[in-house]
């Protein structure tokens, strides 16, 4: 007999051998409705994260950076893309998604509501916000949730050039001239907090964490992730001689990694919830997007709906 | 900076040719994270791509012929409008999606056979650069041709919007195949396309897609003319105004 | 919202090489089947992933069900005598 106890046994033993989960086996629906929520929470992040870069490919210095700025954001579109679809195998479409992103019900990472202002913010954004970015990813690629694991791999994949772009940016930028070191080291002091933020709530608030942990859809914990990037993170900046804003940043001997400050909470939480300096801006253009293509979207169905009207008309008359 | 007063007639040529890649290519880059919808969002920022990677390889060949310290960024970020030899159409304004891809596609079915017939230019590095962008290309004519039939024949929205889109800028299409004087000259020497040639073509490609797409042709249009010679619409100035920025407020620096 | 759908779901096959089997990467929205082999080759291409695309439309793919799998399947775990392993030779013949 297959009751609801004994498909949740198969399930969890299923989890417990790292078998992976596929779009059609049974799982509780508190997992499903957890994948929802974060994938498409992740997919949403990748396109609003379009933005605040893509503001800069009119403006970029070379053409060298012109184009590598554009393959990247491309590519955040193309993820975006991967995890819609990975998303979509849990039955909820795409339509839902960003119908639940335009009215503010969705999330995405809020560090994506901070502006870019100087060319700068394009090299700390690959540096610090994709840094921090693949640290969470590269934990996906093993999730339990097949399609989100393959989709993650894929991206992990493709992301690899996105922070040594943004590197490579900073690096010129501070070996440069005296006022592009200030530029880098502007872009750096404005970014890194919002970055270490990007990891979500310290463990003992993280209402979800517990439960993506038992369950591998997440298999480390905000704070474990954060001090990997903060170790990675600080030898870099020490490389190209650019400072960390962080006072109480210092090297834990005994511990064997880096201790850092106190992140503002009530700043993480107020931008969270709608204050940050570009949280209306950047919601706007993506509803924008979204009206002005409807005629378009609708157009190209109803040629779609017409040819097929045309064939099935031929394949009568023949 | 050299002085652009003078350019040889080669230079000129292959100025041309890199500008026109180069603000279409801009243009189209405009729409990345705009989109109507994420899959075609991906598929303009790809020709975007391609547009500025051409445009890439004859500002590179553009800035050898010129020597000294010129490069390709020297030339896309350090001349003003007037320098520029681009053509109308490909400063126009994205406006909607309709506008977008009618502009792509009087662009391309041009762009397409002037590239086709560079393939026979005595000038080797023409010839190899439009080798490598002809494949590209060939797909960038297919794509917006297949936009313009599936909105001139989707709904009535679309097909007002295609109608009035092609309207306002049939008057840019001229000039593509227009030949004035270096035109002519280039042709002769083998190094240059003879637009007289490839007119019809263009001509007949884009009638066969209008009809299919259920567009009127626009009769007895003013064609307007200038950017080939330097003579410019208002907006290149803003659009350089954009691309520019950095080079002009940090002069100097490497990036 | 609105009553807008979604364009038709594509599941997408990519050929990396020449002699290999198309390989299922992932899916997206198109309206028509042209459109969706476009959108294939720009989304699932772009780095030389492919050279052949096959686009099907996702409602027409049957899937076995996962609550049949141990029947479906399990029944070739013991059928041993279709390896090549499941036969004694002589070790003087070396390949066979």
């Amino acid at each position: 007999m297959t009751t609801e106890t004994s498909m949740l046994d198969k399930f969890e033993e299923k989890i417990r051998k790292e078998i992976k989960i596929e779009p059609r086996d049974w799982m509780p629906e508190k997992y499903r409705k957890t994948l929802v929520r974060q994938i498409s929470q992740h997919a949403h992040s990748e396109i609003v994260g379009m933005l605040p870069e893509g503001n800069w490919i009119t403006r970029a210095p070379s053409m060298r950076r012109k184009v590598a700025l554009l393959a990247k954001v491309q590519d955040e579109a193309g993820h975006g893309l991967y995890l819609y679809s990975a998303a979509e195998t849990l039955g909820t479409t795409r339509k839902e998604m960003t119908d639940d992103l335009h009215t503010g019900k969705a999330k995405y990472s809020s560090i994506f509501n901070y502006p870019s202002l100087t060319w700068a913010d394009i090299g700390a954004i690959g540096w610090l916000v994709d840094g921090a970015a693949i640290m969470n990813q590269v934990m996906l690629c093993r999730t339990s949730y097949g399609p989100y694991a393959r989709a993650m791999v894929r991206i992990c994949k493709e992301e690899s050039f996105h922070q040594r772009q943004g590197y490579e940016i900073m690096l010129t930028l501070a070996r440069g001239s005296e006022e592009q070191k200030a530029m880098a080291q502007d872009a750096l002091n404005r970014w890194w907090w919002p970055s270490l933020m990007m990891f979500g709530p310290p463990d003992h608030e993280s209402k979800h964490t517990a439960q993506s942990m038992a369950w591998k859809i997440k298999r480390k914990t905000n704070d474990e992730l954060r001090q990997q990037f903060v170790d990675a993170t600080v030898p870099q900046a020490k490389l190209i001689g650019l400072k960390i804003p962080d006072s109480d940043l210092k090297w834990n001997e005994e511990k064997g990694s880096y201790d850092f400050g106190e992140i503002d909470w009530d700043e993480f939480w107020n931008v969270v919830k709608g204050n940050g300096p570009c949280n209306k801006e950047r919601l706007n253009a993506r509803v924008k997007a979204s009206e002005k293509g409807q005629w378009v979207r609708e157009a190209a169905a109803a040629f779609a709906e017409k040819q097929n009207q045309r064939k099935a008309k031929k394949e009568q008359v023949a | 900076m050299q002085s652009y007063t003078k350019y040889s007639p080669e230079l000129e040529y292959v100025l041309r040719i890199a500008d026109n890649s180069l603000i279409m290519g801009h243009r189209v880059s405009e729409w990345c994270g705009h989109g109507p919808v994420l899959e075609q969002d991906i598929a303009l920022t790809n020709i975007a791509l391609d547009l500025l990677g051409q445009s890439r390889m004859y500002l590179q060949y553009a800035a050898e012929l010129m020597g000294g310290e010129e490069t390709e960024d020297s030339l896309a970020f350090l001349r003003d409008a007037m320098q520029f030899r681009n053509c109308l159409l490909v400063e126009r304004p994205n406006g909607d999606f309709a506008h977008t891809m009618v502009r792509s596609f009087l662009f391309d079915s041009f762009h397409y056979f002037f590239t086709k017939e560079l393939l026979n230019s005595s000038d080797k590095r023409l010839k190899d650069i439009a080798e490598k962008s002809l494949k590209e290309i060939t797909y960038h004519r297919k794509f917006s041709a297949e936009w313009t039939i599936r909105l001139g024949d989707g709904t009535e929205e679309s097909h007002n919007r295609m109608q009035n889109a092609v309207d306002e800028l049939w008057p840019y299409k001229g000039e593509l195949t227009h030949p004035d004087s270096l035109d002519k000259k280039m042709a002769k020497k083998g190094v240059g396309v003879d637009l007289k040639k490839i007119e019809p073509m263009v001509g007949e490609f884009v009638g066969q897609i209008m009809d299919r797409a259920g567009l009127k042709t626009p009769q007895d249009v003013y064609m307007h003319r200038g950017g080939k010679e330097g003579t410019h619409s208002e907006h290149l100035g803003f659009i350089l105004a954009e691309m520019q920025f950095m080079q002009r407020a940090y002069p100097g620096q490497k990036w | 919202m609105d009553k807008e759908k979604d364009w038709p779901l594509w599941e997408i096959f990519i050929r990396s090489r020449a002699g290999l089997n198309h390989k299922h990467v992932g899916s997206l929205h198109a309206a028509d089947a042209d459109m969706a082999i476009e959108n294939a080759r720009d989304v699932y291409t772009r780095r030389n992933e492919g050279i052949s695309i096959w686009v099907v439309e996702s409602k027409h793919i049957t899937a076995s069900n996962p609550e049949d799998s141990e029947s479906l399947f399990e029944p070739a775990d013991n059928k041993i005598y279709r390896h090549p392993t499941f036969y004694n030779l002589p070790d003087e013949v070396k390949h066979m």
